[in-house]
């Protein structure tokens, strides 16, 4: 609205050039807690009466369950209940698509770490010698270990759903003519690369207790990154209505996505409570942590691009196969993501993406930081480096040239925003002294450079509704407090600080002003959740909305006392006075006391559902964001060639957060990104080894443990120059992005170029290990391929893709040959799913 | 397991207490468990992640690999005992106000870490910090704000007054080719 249309007792917005708090690096609201030791974490928290539970899981990878026996377990002391599969038949599962967990498995373990008892004790040592005396035989059933034999073993299934065998899902998408864009091409070039799996490694094991405080309403506070679909879930399975159920997510120890699905643990930890009537603790040791994982998907791809003499990209033919585990999880989400985000960083006038997620008898996967796209967006940046290369063009011009433009759409219709990019490729470019050291660094040295994109926040929400994806409601007291409530989750990122701040801001009081009530069900309206980096958006938007109602409100009070009209009205300092004549003045405190007097008790709310997004084809779900955060890295690296050993002596990173909210959390956030994108490039890596037949042949972490995981020290982490660039998004609150997760994206394939650089071969899969190095320089010196990496993508029928044409081609959103394409894209929910497929047999 | 309880005296931030508590419980969970001093975490019980950090005479030591019933006679320090009255700690205030604390799930033990440290070297070079530090794992930070967070306190712990933190450690470096205001 112009302020020329407002009347007179409607106050504006707080425009850029107004900020006071927001833009500068306040302490964040919850770090005197957190340095404290006052923070209360899911496992600090003690009840009278409480008891402990745990977990007996499987000790094999796939087979029948034939018997329980607890008659000795029951006897040990302190013993108090038991749980079993059939006490919970209703499965459940974080997308509506995959409904194929149970809280403690029914007839069939999937996985060696599947739960299969749940038991209580007075004490936790208790509970786990009475876990350890329960008995289950198992029935083996054949294991399938890998995507390889997923593919090739149709029988026995490790699930009864599923697009084909033991393949979970199965996608074929075509955006506009590729094999023309591939004719117009001068050059094709093709690689096959592979991302390791890897784990979160929160610092925080998974902790829930669980109370009740009627026969059928119960309480469950959990380290959970998504407390609403864990209330859904437990509704779901417990069977009570939702109302009766209160979930509170207690500050998670670190999450990075690893908390983001309801688990059976939470489940259980609640039925027991039912069952016993007083309060019962699970804390998962480290060990459960690393097979209750969700974490990167191991994914193989095979990627082909037409590329023109200048660089120009023409086409690309993107395949992708992910090792899902035993469950669904967020998979089918994943394996889209693999997908998705290839259009958002450069122009691509053709795009095809072929995937099939497999399950496999291991913990599954799901979300970690950057969700289904660090590992393609590994595979494009290296095979530009090497396209670079070969057409003899610097790396950064042939991205500079081609940047998508901001406010278009691409080929697989994402709508862009604002897109700083180019200004992130040229800060990292000018900070290292590319265009003088690139390729000019003494032999055993090397430059690499690399590029990202993410998410600030999914367009659309996990299930099918039109309500609000994130809500703020204030309540403003007569002591000129204010109470925020949102049911967003603070995971360290410091999203509390983001949507305090943004209140704080435009009700032009002090930030210790207002007092939060967060992330509690019964309590504060709906936030989806801390996942894809959308809580600054969009509960920063929800925020905005209900500041602003709450500042009109208390505007109009104000306003009649003072005498003045309302909208020449500033808060700032605690303070309402007049913008021309400061002399009308009173306190925040009396301003509410004067709208509290004319309009009763004050309250607003604000909420905040993001775009509709163009895309209208089967699989346009995934992809669309409100905005897209950039990243640019250039990473040097000094690598000894007689050992294969590297060390990252320097890393610059520039990350396009639109506008920071708060510079030094966005700082943290960076540098939080490049951290682990080098532990996912140098070290980390979630693997399997299957024992001997004697010993159950079982599929087992090869190390489940912090000091065997391997992950990045004190000692481990290099310099980082990091440059915050601001290109406000239209859709971001005062024109924020996300931060949280985009810089992790260029960090491994930025590691993998700089290796090359430094000593001429190519590691086509991280992470890079020096004995990887080592054989490719040896590779090299016997003139073979200077390279080491996988060799081959499995051949996989996809059927006719689902064709969608461009908008550059006059398509409208939706695809064209929905009768025709090979593969089901169901979107619907399981049940609706086994329907659809008896009806077509 | 053996279900048999001790009962020892401990003495724990300057105060004293008699605990009963299984023998074979480790200093860490008699802290949070029997004395209610939950500040202290934990992340593996193993003794690989250095999350439950505490000082014992002064030394950092992992409360998990500690046997309770061997602390008798030995000063504790935890972090509920770092705030001097109702002010934080430098290193507290440091970490709060850099974001050296993200998910805070690291911090206590860190802090703990870090105060044994500055105890004995009030400046210590950034290589002295991290070898102290290297056994504390984070994985929210990427470890760049504690390190500057323990320059900032021990600078003014010691009480040096000229010690200026950059302006980049708040708001990141200067951006290359971008106008600097010459105030």
């Amino acid at each position: 609205m112009h302020d020329a249309q407002r009347p007179d007792d409607e106050q504006g917005p707080v425009t850029s050039d107004q900020l006071r708090l927001i833009g500068t690096p306040f302490r964040r609201v919850d770090g005197r807690a957190k340095v404290t030791g006052q923070t209360r974490f899911a496992d600090d928290l003690f009840f009278p009466r409480m008891v402990h539970m745990k977990l007996v899981r499987s000790t094999v990878p796939h087979a029948h369950i034939v018997s329980i026996d607890t008659s000795r377990a029951k006897k040990l002391p302190g013993v108090l209940a038991f749980l079993t599969g059939d006490s919970m038949p209703v499965p459940f599962g974080i997308l509506p698509v995959s409904q194929d967990e149970h809280a403690l498995c029914q007839d069939k373990v999937r996985f060696v770490g599947d739960p299969v008892v749940a038991v209580a004790a007075l004490t936790e040592d208790q509970a786990h010698e009475a876990a350890l005396a329960v008995e289950v035989k198992y029935q083996s059933l054949e294991t399938i270990a890998s995507i390889d034999e997923a593919i090739s073993i149709m029988e026995p299934r490790i699930h009864d759903y599923g697009d084909e065998g033991n393949l979970h899902k199965k996608i074929s998408m075509e955006f506009g003519d590729t094999e023309a864009g591939f004719s117009e091409a001068d050059h094709i070039f093709e690689d096959v690369l592979y991302f390791e799996g890897s784990t979160h490694l929160p610092m925080e094991q998974h902790a829930a207790v669980a109370l009740t405080e009627e026969t059928d309403r119960v309480t469950v506070y959990s380290s959970t990154q998504t407390p609403h679909y864990l209330h859904r879930s437990l509704a779901k399975v417990l069977e009570l209505p939702a109302a009766r159920i209160r979930v509170i997510a207690c500050p998670n120890g670190g999450g990075f996505g690893g908390k983001s699905d309801p688990f059976n643990h939470e489940i259980c930890v609640a039925k027991m409570a039912l069952m016993l009537g007083r309060p019962v603790k699970i804390c998962l040791t480290r060990e459960e942590v690393f097979y209750c994982h969700r974490g990167r998907h191991p994914v193989l791809m095979k990627i082909r691009t037409g590329v023109k003499k200048d660089g120009t990209l023409t086409a690309q033919h993107l395949q992708t196969a992910l090792d899902g585990g035993a469950y669904g999880s967020y998979g089918v989400a994943s394996t889209y993501y693999t997908g998705a985000l290839q259009t958002v960083t450069y122009k691509l006038p053709k795009y095809r993406f072929d995937s099939i997620r497999a399950f496999t008898n291991k913990p599954p996967c799901g979300p970690k930081r950057g969700h289904g796209t660090p590992q393609p967006r590994f595979a494009f940046e290296v095979h530009l480096d090497k396209i670079a290369h070969e057409l003899n063009i610097d790396p950064a011009d042939l991205r500079l040239e081609q940047l998508v433009a901001p406010g278009s759409v691409t080929a697989n219709w994402l709508k862009i925003g604002s897109m700083g990019l180019g200004k992130c490729i040229n800060a990292v470019v000018a900070g290292s002294a590319w265009r003088e050291r690139y390729r000019n660094l003494p032999e055993g040295r090397g430059l690499g450079l690399a590029c990202g994109s993410y998410l600030s926040g999914a367009g659309l929400p996990i299930y099918w509704n039109h309500m609000p994806q994130s809500g703020v409601q204030l309540q403003l007291d007569r002591s000129g407090g204010v109470t925020l409530f949102c049911g967003e989750t603070e995971i360290g990122q410091g999203s509390d600080s983001v949507i305090a701040a943004i209140t704080a801001e435009i009700l032009g009081i002090d930030l210790h002003d207002i007092r939060l009530c967060v992330a509690d069900t019964d309590l504060t309206p709906v936030d989806l959740g801390s996942y894809s980096s959308r809580v600054t958006l969009m509960a920063g938007n929800a925020a905005i909305q209900a500041a602003e109602r709450a500042r009109n409100l208390v505007a109009k009070g104000a306003a009649e006392e003072l005498e003045v009209a309302a909208r020449e009205l500033v808060f700032a300092e605690g303070r309402v006075f007049h913008g021309e004549d400061p002399d009308k003045s009173m306190s925040f405190a009396d301003a509410v006391i004067a709208a509290e007097s004319r309009f009763g008790t004050l309250g607003t709310t604000g909420s905040y559902i993001p775009p509709r997004s163009p895309g209208r084809y089967r699989g346009a779900g995934v992809g669309p964001s409100p905005a897209y955060s950039y990243s640019a890295t250039v990473v040097e690296t000094e690598v000894d060639p007689a050992t294969g050993i590297y060390r990252i002596e320097q890393v610059w990173m520039a990350h396009d957060v639109g506008k920071c909210i708060n510079p030094a959390l966005v700082m943290g956030q960076i540098e939080g990104s490049v951290y682990m994108g080098l532990g996912e490039a140098m070290m980390e890596e979630q693997i399997f080894r299957r024992l001997p037949k004697k010993r159950s042949s079982a599929l087992v972490h090869k190390h489940p443990s912090m000091l065997e995981y391997k992950s990045p020290t004190f000692a481990d982490m290099p310099p980082v120059t990091t440059y915050i660039i601001e290109d406000p998004d239209p859709n971001g609150p005062f024109g924020a992005k996300e931060v949280g997760q985009g810089p992790l994206l260029p960090m491994m394939p930025a590691v993998a170029n700089s290796i090359f650089d430094a000593v001429g071969v190519r590691v086509d899969q991280v992470p890079i290990a020096p004995h990887m190095i080592l054989q490719a320089l040896e590779a090299k010196d016997r003139g073979k391929e200077a390279r080491f990496g996988p060799k081959s993508f499995p051949e996989i029928d996809f059927g006719v893709p689902l064709r969608v044409p461009t908008p550059d081609e006059g398509g409208d959103g939706k695809a064209i040959n929905i009768d025709e394409a090979g593969v089901r894209t169901g979107t619907g929910t399981m049940n609706e799913r086994k329907d659809g497929v008896k009806e077509e047999n | 397991m053996s279900q048999e309880q001790t009962t020892r005296t401990l003495q724990v931030n300057g105060e004293v207490h008699h605990v009963a508590f299984p023998v074979h419980h480790s200093l860490l969970e008699v802290l949070r468990e029997e004395l209610g001093l939950t500040g202290t975490k934990h992340g593996c019980e193993l003794g690989e992640c250095g999350t439950c950090t505490v000082l014992i005479d002064g030394k950092p030591l992992l409360s998990c690999l500690e046997l309770a019933a061997e602390c008798e006679d030995r000063k504790i320090e935890t972090v509920e005992g770092m705030m001097r009255g109702n002010e934080l700690h430098p290193l507290q205030a440091c970490f709060a106000d850099l974001g050296a604390a993200q998910c805070g799930y690291c911090t206590p033990g860190i802090l703990m870490a870090a105060q044994s440290l500055l105890e004995e070297n009030d400046t210590p070079s950034r290589d002295e910090i991290v070898s102290a530090l290297a056994g504390n794992l984070c994985r929210c930070t990427g470890y760049h704000k504690i390190l500057e967070a323990v320059e900032w306190a021990a600078a003014q712990l010691r009480g040096d007054e000229s010690y200026r933190l950059p302006e980049s450690a708040f708001y990141g470096d200067p951006v290359p080719g971008e106008k600097v205001s010459d105030a």
